[in-house]
């Protein structure tokens, strides 16, 4: 009987073991996506590699696949080298930047002026952070209606779908902007983002800029709207617009493609634009620097605003925010690298993942920006 | 307790003039004991921490935390959070799930203890046992991606037919999508039967079988036999294990979470409402633990939770101990 | 009639005839109860049939189990899900080697010391609550302590001390039950040979029981390692293999559903689906082998 009880426990044990150090493997080779998107910057610079091995990023989840791109890039370019994102929210990006636990912190919107820089400049042993727009998301405006698949909205009908003032696809606003083309006379089912978002910050706000008279409800992370059923992330506002007939809702461009969803084209004044790489690069040329010297913050609301023609306003940027000195040498040496190879290699690869490339001379403000850190 | 028969203390008990308590023993039981003290400790510090992290945010909390609807967490200098609705579609979602699960258990514990056959009643039994062992998450996606699909017609026509009752009216969400209380109570449902059946089908095996035999001899049929004999004894039990079931629901995360759909309108009593149960609230905003402030709101509100389980178990509990007194 | 059979009564029972509306009624529930097996046994092949059919395919590639998701985007194929296997089962392990010591020693104390002493009723009491806590209250609680007042990082450290607090009180259950039924005769036998008392339970009495102790733990392993609440809480997602418990972000399967879960095209579903098969698959095994183990270990009792 002992016998018999020990060979069990040690046949556990081995079985147990083998799973556990078994040694996996982190190797794989991707297959390359075919389709060519918007066009990407061409600079091209030096990557260090080197440094510490594992960077740690968190926050935003709007550009959760920017950085699989940028990360699969990264070690493409410097052998064995890793960045793992956590995708939990701008808002927690920035706390775990501040607190020293993350290397980067991404974040939708800039850090705050007031505690959070205050917290970060701490972090950073007293020098500035630095807020780097990476990568431009468009957002879509994606909905499904049985019958209409070519359906084009108004600002200024956005924000009263958003805010419960128009609730049918047969309301007269709705039919005007399609041109005289009434759509079915279904109820509409507003799908907004339940948790705390900056992608509907951004949506906010590009409905404060472009439609100021018809939404009076203010920005913020949370939907102000009053209307409609939330769901959990980017995702699961996806799901739900496929659910059901008659939803709309907004979600970033990759999300509303994977789930292959319809999307409204926007008129802003001059004529629908569908969301494409070029109608969304097109408008982030209007995106303004707002910081100083290397800090780059955007000023997005001459972007959300404007009335080009064949452009495509409703884009977010998404920062990532970094030390510009302070951290110890070997994460610095790997930042540097990391952050280079996003802004030059990777920038290829962001449309095929659903965002937009930076334009050309933003690239060269990132470059200096980032040559900069130490 | 009281009712062991055995007695497992040494023999030199009873002769307390010679013990010589040996080192080994010292030890042996000091470990024992400590491990003993270290769990209440642990179970203390619970109560203690989650009240030392919620209090802050409750004193900063310019809503009623108890009565208010809203639930405004995020920005830690405007906190304004209050658990009320959480916690009625908590409990009302609970309940649905029991009301659905409390008869079809009955009905599987009587089938597993008086019908099935004697060689078949175990593996039946370990079937049932097996919806135990799927992880919740996994419930979680079946309920969100198949069930609620399916479910849609039979919503459909509850809403079409019993609209007039509060609990088939037309909901805060969108029914047609599927992510309802309905949904979510329904897999609920699933997961609470081996729970509730497990327990019942214990105490149901216990049933004397003078009793059982008394009754056959008097020629009752089989359901009389149940009816008769094993209902009445096994009744404290099965509620017991009901509420033991409820608790679980109460604490249930991430399929509640995955099932229902959020909303900015209040719960308003219907199956086809969405909206959040404490549980699903927490987990939901687990990533977006900013500040120290802003998770102690969503930690009151685990407090309450904690304490919703605390006293459903121990009403559970008070039926078994009533239950063992005439066994 | 010529047979003669003990069980059945010599001549036939007086009072055969029952009535239609009893035997209507017997009828009924005799369905009814059938029916309710059922209607349970239905949603379980439904569950385990669409996680078959959604997922089975990925597990039987070989990289599956052997590679992470590393340098992969959402919109690409391949990979694998070893780096959140890796997780489940060390974050288990972890737990375990914690929580089994403490909740077999507590077991002990309410069987063979503290007997109907204040703090066995006290332990019994918090033992009870222990086991209704819910996961993501287990998880708030390690939260609160670890990350907010210890002011250390999440880790998969804290999610196993979370599964601790899940862990113990099943343990220390199914340890008590196991206890209070080994016959006393053995314990008087050993003391009647002068062996001290912790000796005895160490060898005499711990041994009777181990064959259950056993399957107890390794079921409660099973049952934590499904657990998403505490994971979601306490430890980042990474798609590169990490070994280290007690810094970074580390996968588990349940996390590795919920973060593929965000991948809305074909291959995140492909992805999910292929993790819950591993996920059952892991819990499977590890009931089996509890089913073997005690099997083996068990004592002949005769």
């Amino acid at each position: 009987m002992k016998i018999k009880r020990h060979g069990a426990l040690i046949s556990l044990m081995a079985a147990g073991a083998l799973a556990l150090t078994a040694c996996g493997s982190d190797q794989n080779t991707p297959q390359s996506g075919g389709n060519a998107g918007a066009p990407a910057p061409t600079n091209t610079a030096p990557v260090d590699c080197g440094g510490k091995k594992s960077l740690v990023a968190e926050g935003s989840s709007a550009q959760k696949g920017a950085m699989e791109v940028f990360t699969q890039a990264y070690g493409a370019k410097c052998a064995g080298q890793q960045l793992a994102y956590t995708s939990s929210g701008s808002g927690n990006g920035i706390k775990q930047f501040n607190g020293g636990i993350a290397d980067i912190g991404g974040s939708d919107s800039p850090l705050k002026e007031g505690d959070e820089t205050t917290k970060a400049q701490e972090r950073c042993k007293g020098n500035p952070a630095w807020n780097l727009p990476l990568v431009f998301g468009p957002v879509a405006v994606a909905y499904k209606l049985e019958g209409a698949t070519d359906v084009t909205l108004t600002p200024d009908v956005l924000a009263k779908i958003f805010s419960g003032a128009i609730k049918t696809w047969d309301d007269a606003a709705i039919t005007a902007a399609n041109g005289g083309k009434a759509l079915p006379a279904k109820p509409i089912v507003v799908i907004y983002r339940g948790d705390e978002s900056g992608t509907t910050d951004n949506f906010q706000q590009y409905l404060g800029a472009a439609a100021a008279s018809s939404w009076t409800k203010g920005a913020g992370k949370k939907f102000n709207g009053g209307v409609g059923q939330g769901a959990q992330g980017s995702p699961g506002v996806a799901d739900a617009i496929a659910a059901a007939d008659g939803t709309i809702g907004y979600v970033e461009w990759s999300f509303a493609q994977d789930k292959k969803l319809s999307m409204a084209k926007l008129d802003s004044g001059s004529g629908g634009v569908a969301l494409t790489g070029e109608t969304a690069a097109n408008a982030i040329k209007e995106a303004k620097v707002k910081g100083s010297g290397n800090d780059l913050q955007l000023d997005l609301k001459a972007l959300y605003a404007s009335k080009t023609a064949n452009s495509y306003p409703l884009v977010l940027a998404t920062y990532e925010i970094v030390c510009s000195k302070g951290y110890d040498a070997d994460t610095a040496k790997a930042v540097k690298a990391f952050l280079t190879v996003a802004a030059t290699d990777a920038q290829a690869g962001l449309a095929d993942a659903g965002y937009s490339p930076l334009p050309q001379e933003f690239q060269d403000k990132l470059l200096t920006a980032i040559k900069a850190i130490a | 307790m009281e009712s062991r028969p055995h007695d497992p203390r040494p023999p030199s008990a009873d002769q307390p003039a010679k013990v010589i308590v040996r080192p080994g023993d010292r030890i042996f039981s000091g470990l024992a004991k400590s491990a003993g003290i270290l769990i209440v400790v642990m179970i203390a510090a619970i109560g203690v921490f989650l009240l030392a992290q919620a209090v802050p945010s409750l004193i900063a909390n310019k809503a009623n935390f108890l009565f208010s609807r809203e639930w405004v967490a995020g920005d830690p200098t405007n906190l304004s959070f209050g658990v009320l609705d959480l916690l009625l579609v908590t409990v009302f979602s609970s309940i649905f799930a029991l009301i659905i699960a409390m008869p079809i258990s009955l009905g599987i514990a009587l089938f597993l203890t008086q019908y099935a056959p004697r060689r078949l009643a175990r593996p039946f039994a370990y079937v049932i046992d097996l919806l135990a062992a799927v992880p919740s998450i996994i419930y979680g996606l079946w309920g969100a991606v198949v069930l609620a699909p399916t479910l849609e017609p039979v919503t459909g026509w509850l809403n079409s037919v019993f609209g007039w009752l509060f609990l088939f009216e037309t909901g805060n969400v969108d029914r047609s999508i599927g992510q309802t209380i309905f949904t979510a109570g329904i897999v609920l449902a699933v997961m609470l039967l081996p729970i509730i059946t497990a327990i019942s089908r214990e105490v149901f095996e216990r049933t004397p079988t003078m009793q059982i035999e008394g009754a056959l001899a008097l020629g009752a049929t089989r359901w009389e036999v149940v009816r008769t004999t094993v209902l009445p004894f096994g009744k404290a039990g099965y509620i017991s294990a009901s509420m033991l079931g409820l608790g679980r629901a109460l604490g249930e995360t991430i399929a509640v979470m995955i099932i229902l759909a959020t909303t900015s309108r209040t719960f308003g009593w219907s199956l086809f409402d969405g909206g959040d149960t404490i549980a699903s609230k927490i987990a939901r905003a687990a990533a977006e633990f900013n500040d120290p402030r802003s998770a102690g709101a969503y930690i009151a509100a685990g407090l309450v939770l904690f304490l919703l389980t605390f006293v459903v178990n121990a009403i559970a509990r008070s039926f078994i101990v009533g239950k063992k007194e005439y066994e | 009639m010529t047979t003669t059979d003990l069980q059945r009564p010599a001549t036939a029972p007086a009072f055969q005839h029952i009535s239609s509306g009893r035997r209507a009624k017997n009828m009924t529930a005799t369905v009814l109860v059938s029916a309710a097996f059922v209607i349970a046994v239905a949603p379980l092949v439904w569950l385990l049939w669409t996680v078959l059919e959604k997922g089975f395919t990925h597990v039987l590639t070989a990289d599956w189990w052997q590679k992470s998701l590393a340098g992969l985007t959402g919109r690409q194929e391949g990979g694998g899900a070893y780096h959140a296997i890796y997780g489940t089962l060390v974050q288990g392990l972890i737990c375990a080697v914690i929580a089994v010591p403490i909740a077999i020693m507590v077991a002990i104390y309410l069987v063979e010391y503290g007997r109907d002493s204040k703090l066995a009723k006290w332990i019994t009491f918090t033992v009870d609550i222990l086991s209704g806590v819910p996961s993501i209250v287990a998880a708030l609680f390690i939260y609160a302590l670890w990350v907010t007042t210890l002011g250390l990082p999440r880790s998969a450290f804290a999610v196993s001390l979370s599964l601790v607090l899940l862990m113990i009180p099943v343990v220390v259950r199914t340890t008590e039950e196991l206890l209070k039924i080994v016959p006393d005769e053995l314990r008087e036998a050993s003391y009647a040979l002068g062996i001290p008392k912790w000796k005895t339970i160490v060898k005499i009495v711990v041994p009777t029981a181990l064959s259950g102790i056993i399957t107890g733990i390794m079921l409660a392993v099973a049952r934590v390692m499904g657990e998403t609440a505490p994971v979601l809480i306490l430890v980042g997602y990474t798609q590169f293999i990490n070994y280290d418990p007690f810094g970074g972000n580390m996968a588990s399967l349940p996390l590795f559903m919920n973060s593929e879960r965000l991948t809305t095209n074909e291959i995140g579903e492909a992805r999910v689906w292929g993790a819950a098969v591993t996920l059952i698959l892991i819990i499977t095994v590890i009931n089996l082998l509890a089913t073997v183990i005690s099997r083996l270990t068990a004592v002949k009792t005769k």
